[in-house]
Parts: C-alpha cells; structure tokens; sequence
C-alpha cells in the first residue's frame, strides 16, 4: 500500500473533521454534557448515594396516634418527601405532577385499623391519589406505606391507650360471640396475657416510645456494592460517559460515511479513481482517520470524566486502552458500511440515524441492559454497542483486571472485521 | 493504432449498462501538443468514454495505452501519466487551495518539495498564486474552474482529459482557462477536451471527434469538417451545420 497517498487521505479527513467547527461540538461537547447530565441522575459520588426522594403527600383527617405515627413514620423515611397540604391541595398537586402519590387517611381509620388488627371488625380504606404516569413511584409508596401502617397500628395495639382500650372492649365481646368454643378460648387467653401485660407495665415505661414495640421489621439490610473494592463507591459517570461517548462516536462515523457519500456525488471520488489508489488504499485510510477520531472521542470524554467527575479506571489501563482501541476500529467500519451500502446521502443518514438510535439503546448506553426484557437482554448480545458498553464498564467501576477486557475486545474486533468485509465488497466503488 | 508518437489510443471502446450502449466501439488517437476536441450532445457518451480513459470504469470491450502500454488496475502507476479534470468542482471547499493541492498531489505520492514546487507552479499557470493560502468556499465559480483545473496538473501528466470544464463560468474565466489549456499544449501536453460548445472546439482544437449515441460518428479537423458539407453560395460551413448533417439534430437537443 502506498504510504504517502494513505497517510494524506487520513489526515484530509482529520483536516476536514476539525474545521467543521459544528462536527466538534456535536462530537465532543455534547456527549460530555449529556454524559454530565445522566451521571448526575444515575448515582454519582457528588451526592453521597442519596436517593432521588419520592414526594407524596398526607392529608390526616384523623388525627389520631396512629395516623400520627403514619405521618411520623413516612417524614423520617430517607426515600420519601412528605408534605401536608389538605385534600383540596393534594388533588391538585398530584394532578399537576408536583406530587406523585397523595395519601388520604380518613377520619375514624385509626379505631377501625385497631379493631381490625385484633378483631373482626371492618378494614379502613387509605385513598392512594396518584400520577397514573409513575406507577413504579405508586408501588414503591405502597409498599413503604404497609410497613409505616404495620407499624404504627401494631406499636398503639401493644403499647398504646387505643390498644388498652381496644383489650378491654374487645374481651367481653368475644366472651359473649357464638364462635366455636376451642376458638373463643385461645383467643380469650391471648387478649387476656395483653390486658395482664399492660396492667404490669408501668405507665413511666408504658409511655417510652423505645419500650412501645409494636410488629417492626424482622431483619435489617446490610447493602454492599460490588464495584472494584469495598472501599470503592459506584461511579455512575463512568458508565453513563462510556454510553454517551459510544452513541456520539457511532454518530460521528455514521457522519463520515455519509461525507463519503457526499464526496462521490461531488465527483470527488473521480479525482482519487482516477489517481493511482486502490480501492482498499481509500477504504483502509478512511477506517484509520475513523479510527483515530473515534479513539480521540472515547479518550477526551474520558479524560474530563477523569478530572471533573472523578471517575477513574479500577480495572485494567491497558484492557481499557484495547476496549477503546477495538470500539474506536469498529465504529470506523460502521461508518465504511454505511458508505457502502447508503444509496445516497440523505437516505443513508436516515437509516443510520435510526440504527444508531436503535444500536445504542439496546446496547444499554442510555438505561441499563438489567431492566429490559431476559429474552432481549439475551438478544442485545447481538448488539456490539453492548459489548462496548460492558467492556468499558469492566475496566472503569467495576475494576475487573485485564481478563475482564479480552472477551469484548475479541467481539468488537470481530464485528468490525465483519463490517470491513461487508464494505469491501459492496463498497460502489465505479459508481463514481 | 498504437504508433509511437501518440500518447494515447483509444481502441474498440464499449460500454453498456444493462441495455444501454453508452460507448460502442470507440477508437482514437491522441499526439504529444495536440489538444482534440469531443464535441457531442448530452448523453452522448462523452464523459463515459473520459471515464474509461481515466480508470473510472472497467470497459466491455477495448483498451486504453497509454505512452503505448495498457492500464492494469487501479494502482497502476502509469495512471500518473494521465490527468483528469473532472466536470464537478472536485474540491474541498472548506479546505484552502494549498491543503487541497497538497492531498490531490499527495494521491500521485508527491511529497515535500517537489510538491510545494509542483503547487506552485500550477497555482501560476492558473494566476491563482496569490489565493493559495484561501479557503477554496471564498472563490468565486471561475477560480474554482481554475483551481480544479490546477489539481490535475500537480503530477505533470502526459495526457490531459478534461470534462466541460468551463460549465458555468463567465466569459473571462473562461478566456484565462483557454489560455492556460493553449500553455499546456505548447509544453507538448495532449489534451481531450469535451464540451458540447461548438466555438470552444473552433477556437481551441487541432481535430474535433463527434459523438453521437455512443458512437465516433467524424474525426476530422475543423477544415475536413467543414469541406464534409456543402453551403449555398460555397462558403465554409459553421460547425453546427455540420454537426445537424452529421447527427440530424442540433448539438443542444
């Protein structure tokens, strides 16, 4: 292969990439702000892996010591942010989207939760208001909700003057009931070793919230993450830079196949056939200008993840560089296949916008693989922005050594030696 | 066909695409300092046959020599002998002229001196040298026909094939080109000229081919031509009448 021909083609296209000051910042800008952005949403050490609040709103029409501790209970949960507006307000700001979920807890619920816990009486209903849009928010209230609810009702049952109350009113009801003889009995015991209990209590401890034990959760949870080391907190920079990095570098190839388009139509393709180059020559020095662009795209959006956002490589630096390098090459010969098969440039830039998109999305660049579908997170193997992504995710966060680079680099080579293939055969090269 | 003296033979061109006959057993000639015209309506199949002689396109039948000797593929060094000017404005217009000139120059594997050298001396020819250093978007449509003309001349080609390159140029380009292309002839170049306007081959040929349906339909000089058609009253007849009794129909149809 001619090297004075390649290496000129090569640093044309560069030439031409860096004065389209618009290609720049489409490449390089955007990507580091929409990477900003997501990392910011997705856990980034900025803000101590504090989860993003859940607002709702409680509207107390009860006011009694259960509600009261509902109210409590769901103001000191760390995933909630609660409000108190009345029920007027309340409908309004779930309408609005302000609010997600408005809890109404009706006048009478805690004397009927009571009588319900122990006894036969009717079940109180809570009004759930909510943004039909967030029915993920709706059941991550709702089960929240149950345990403040269990709590509160069973903490007033077993130390509380509504469950003092409650024993004695209930006792003799019972006693009088038609129920089975066997079953009155049991239940006569055990409300009366409740009624025994309080009595001995002394009203001093009785009244101590710590010693008023109601039903409480039966365990607690111990949450350790699995990233490079235990003393190491998940960067979601590092992954939501690897995604964005991938989609606009697959853009900017895209983009250049397209250009070659261009070139054709602008009879430009006349003046290279018509030089002493080979078809491979032009292809070849396009897949190393493509090649080098995309590394540089990969490179500078890591690098400010690197100095802004902290995020570093835990894995291996040079199963890092050969991810890149393997991801930069297939991207290259992405673009050599859109040239290669766009028919002209306006329809090969809606087709490849829309397999980028699709690329990208199913490769988890934009919402982790975790959430879709096991027969599509099965099927997105397929997808080479997924083994990028994962590549890339292995020798940033979650600090997985060189072994962890080898399977991704290996595939993404293998697509894009399957792209150059394609290309090298359907490339029109004497349509010029 | 074949003879030492000429630079380049065209022999038993042809070129379809599926049905379409676009160049059917085209044959010619071209000598050192000669510049030949090939005047022919659209569709003709002037620019195909351009195509062919340039190594755009494989041919069916036929071949080209050049300096006596075949093409083979598309690395072939002898393509340096020949240079093409492209009928599109095959330039970068968000480079300079100098960038460009040095990528086209480069694609002949010119480098460092002998490529600032061979800028400038086509920059020159053209009477662009004092825009080199321009971006090629701030040109006017005429010094872009010059600079596209420029490009083709970095590796001194033997032969010369130029598709309509005056297309869209004012009057004065189009004399600055002119002369440039008598230049070149007279520096022994050979030069394949096509245009489908008539004065422009009565002003510039040494021997005009004529086109017509993918055919070599008169190869003559504008004087054998001329003699070719009888005019009332004996007077020499213009080029179109000779191209209406060659073809039956007007150049511009």
């Amino acid at each position: 292969m001619p090297l004075i021909p390649f290496f000129a083609m090569v640093r044309k296209d560069l030439q031409l990439f860096f004065t389209d000051r618009r290609s720049v910042i489409v490449s390089f800008v955007v990507p580091i702000a929409i990477a900003s952005f997501f990392g910011s949403i997705f856990s980034g050490p900025s803000n101590s892996n504090e989860p993003a609040k859940i607002s709702i709103a409680v509207v107390d029409q009860d006011h009694s010591a259960i509600s009261k501790a509902v109210l409590a209970g769901a103001g000191t949960d760390k995933n909630l942010r609660v409000t108190t507006p009345t029920e007027d307000q309340a409908r309004d700001l779930v309408r609005r989207g302000t609010t997600t979920v408005a809890v109404v807890i009706p006048k009478g619920f805690g004397d009927a939760a009571g009588n319900a816990f122990f006894g036969n009486g009717e079940k109180p209903s809570l009004t759930l208001l909510h943004d039909p849009s967030r029915g993920m928010e709706l059941a991550m209230v709702r089960g929240i909700l149950t345990q403040h609810v269990m709590e509160a009702v069973s903490q007033e049952m077993f130390g509380g003057d509504q469950g003092r109350q409650l024993i004695d009113k209930t006792l003799p009801q019972v006693e009088s009931s038609s129920m089975p003889a066997d079953q009155k009995r049991l239940l006569v015991q055990m409300l009366s070793s409740v009624q025994k209990y309080y009595k001995e209590q002394t009203p001093a401890v009785a009244q101590s919230p710590a010693e008023r034990r109601g039903i409480t959760m039966p365990y607690t949870v111990n949450e350790e993450a699995m990233t490079a080391g235990s003393d190491i907190k998940y960067n979601g920079y590092a992954h939501s830079f690897a995604g964005m990095a991938i989609q606009f570098l697959l853009f900017a190839m895209a983009n250049m196949g397209v250009e070659m388009l261009l070139e054709r139509q602008r009879g430009l393709w006349k003046r290279l056939r018509s030089a002493p180059v080979s078809k491979v020559t032009l292809l070849a020095s396009k897949a190393m200008s493509g090649t080098i662009l995309s590394l540089l795209i990969l490179l500078v959006s890591f690098g400010f993840a690197m100095i802004v956002f902290r995020v570093r490589i835990e894995g291996s630096v040079l199963g890092f560089l050969a991810v890149s390098i393997a991801c930069a090459l297939m991207a290259a010969t992405f673009g050599l296949l859109v040239a290669a098969i766009g028919n002209s440039p306006a329809t090969a830039r809606g087709v490849t916008t829309l397999a980028v998109l699709m690329m990208v999305m199913l490769g988890g660049a934009w919402v982790p693989t975790f959430v879709f579908p096991a027969w599509l997170q099965r099927a997105t193997m397929v997808v080479p922005v997924r083994w990028a992504v994962d590549g890339l995710d292995a020798m940033t966060w979650r600090g997985i050594g060189l072994s962890g680079a080898l399977l991704p680099f290996v595939v993404l080579i293998g697509f894009a030696a399957a792209f150059w293939t394609i290309a090298t055969a359907r490339f029109k090269w004497e349509a010029a | 066909m074949g003879a030492s003296s000429d630079m380049l033979t065209v022999a038993h061109l042809r070129k379809s695409f599926g049905r379409i006959v676009a160049v059917d057993d085209v044959s010619f000639t071209l000598e050192r300092g000669q510049l030949v015209g090939l005047l022919g309506p659209n569709g003709a199949g002037k620019t195909t046959t351009v195509s062919l002689i340039a190594g755009l396109l494989p041919p069916d039948n036929g071949e080209v020599l050049v300096g006596g000797q075949r093409l083979n593929g598309d690395a072939d060094p002898k393509k340096r002998q020949i240079g093409l000017v492209p009928q599109e404005l095959a330039l970068y217009d968000e480079l300079s002229a100098r960038a460009n000139l040095r990528f086209f120059g480069a694609l002949y594997s010119l480098s460092g001196a002998a490529l600032e050298k061979a800028i400038a001396s086509a920059m020159e020819l053209v009477g662009l040298a004092d825009r080199l250093n321009d971006r090629v978007a701030t040109y006017s449509g005429g010094m872009k026909r010059r600079l596209n003309l420029a490009a083709s001349l970095l590796h001194d080609p033997d032969v010369l094939l130029l598709d309509e390159p005056t297309v869209g140029v004012d009057p004065q380009s189009r004399n600055a080109i002119f002369e440039n292309l008598e230049t070149l002839k007279g520096r022994g170049k050979a030069l394949l000229y096509t245009t489908h306007y008539m004065e422009e081959v009565e002003r510039l040929a040494d021997r005009i081919i004529v086109m017509d349906h993918g055919k070599v339909i008169a190869d003559d000089t504008l004087d054998g031509l001329q003699s070719r058609v009888a005019t009332v009253g004996g007077g020499r007849a213009t080029l179109e009448a000779v191209f209406l009794t060659l073809t039956g129909r007007s150049l511009r149809d």
